[in-house]
């Protein structure tokens, strides 16, 4: 049976609207600690306006915000703070690791330095650089922005997918044992 | 120039025999014996008037070439009633790694011992709240001691692991 639509009439399905506006309406929770901060903070300002991709709001409480940015090192005494608002805020909810000390550490590799928040968090996205221009986080975003448009589900169930739950490193450990001799020197 | 009066070093010298200076880089060092720590710095304070303790930090001497002693405990005083500034260091080895606490003399000294015993865990004994101030309250190590390894030993790993559908 055909059913006459009228030109201005678009069939879609729901879960795309929902994504559509969704992806245009990210609400950044900045957790800035270190000079990736800075460079957040210059995205969302004039020059670099992050308005344009519809991300412009940042919020400093996690129950008004759906898109994690953590810009900067985390060290051992903040991750339980970092794990605390990520459960705070309301699904679907994403996480932008920014920067190289966010993602591995970087250059902090020592005892009080979490060597990449994806070892106790989810990530969706990581942006290398130290710090990141502005304009690759913004690129990320945009990458967010196109996983959101394809993967999104109107009631978040590609988030409980087995595949998503393993948590993920951005940087492989090689064991110890083989890049030293005994004696703690490097083997090269 | 020295940043410590000559009359002061000399008050310091006739009164408690064992001490011995030096001076580096127009910087006057004293080194005392640690028994007598408290009363040289009770005596600096209250008859020659170093009113301010600008800091207390500690020096982990383990391998270093020529050392005898294991930590050198240093405090740095300052005069600001005559502008000198003195460093009193007081040398200590393990096990005996406890000397009393300056917190009767200075008040600010209460954050700067409760640090010196967060990093290399000397305790100052009659410290009011001797408690770690920078690292998490369940740390066991006081990792700016030499033989602690710079990666740790595994204290970061301790915390639960948030899968993405457990929030």
């Amino acid at each position: 049976m055909a059913i006459e639509l009228p030109e201005n009439v678009v069939i879609s399905k729901l879960d795309q609207l929902a994504n559509w506006c969704r992806k245009n309406s990210l609400w950044p929770m900045p957790f800035a600690t270190a000079c990736c901060g800075i460079e957040l903070m210059a995205t969302g300002a004039s020059k670099h306006d992050l308005a344009r991709f519809g991300a412009e709001v940042f919020r400093f409480s996690p129950r008004q915000c759906d898109l994690m940015i953590v810009a900067g090192r985390v060290v051992m005494k903040m991750l339980p703070v970092l794990q605390r608002i990520w459960q705070q805020m309301h699904e679907p909810k994403w996480c932008i690791s920014m920067g190289a000390c966010a993602s591995t550490g970087g250059v902090f590799d020592t005892y009080s330095v979490v060597q990449g928040i994806d070892r106790f968090l989810p990530v969706d996205m990581y942006v290398p650089g130290c710090p990141p221009r502005p304009e690759q986080l913004i690129q990320s975003i945009i990458d967010l922005q196109d996983k959101i448009q394809r993967e999104g589900t109107l009631n978040g169930r590609e988030f409980n997918l087995e595949s998503r739950q393993e948590p993920k490193r951005a940087l492989v450990e090689i064991p110890s044992a083989s890049l030293f001799d005994g004696a703690r020197n490097p083997i090269f | 120039m020295a940043t410590t009066d000559t009359t002061t070093l000399q008050a310091l010298q006739g009164r408690f025999p064992a001490v011995t200076t030096s001076e580096f880089r127009g910087q006057t060092r004293v080194v005392v014996p640690s028994e007598s720590l408290y009363d040289v710095l009770a005596f600096l304070k209250n008859d020659r008037g170093f009113d301010f303790l600008s800091d207390v930090t500690c020096v982990d001497y383990l391998n270093y070439r020529d050392a005898k002693d294991r930590f050198g405990l240093v405090y740095i005083l300052v005069s600001t009633l005559t502008n000198e500034r003195l460093f009193v260091r007081s040398f200590l080895n393990e096990p005996e790694l406890a000397v009393p606490s300056a917190v009767p003399l200075w008040e600010g000294a209460n954050w700067l011992e409760r640090e010196v015993w967060d990093m290399f865990g000397i305790k100052f004994v009659g410290h009011p709240d001797l408690r770690r101030i920078l690292l998490p309250p369940e740390y066991t190590a006081h990792p700016l001691r030499k033989d602690y390894p710079l990666q740790g030993r595994g204290e970061r790993h301790n915390f639960p692991v948030l899968a993405r559908n457990s929030a």
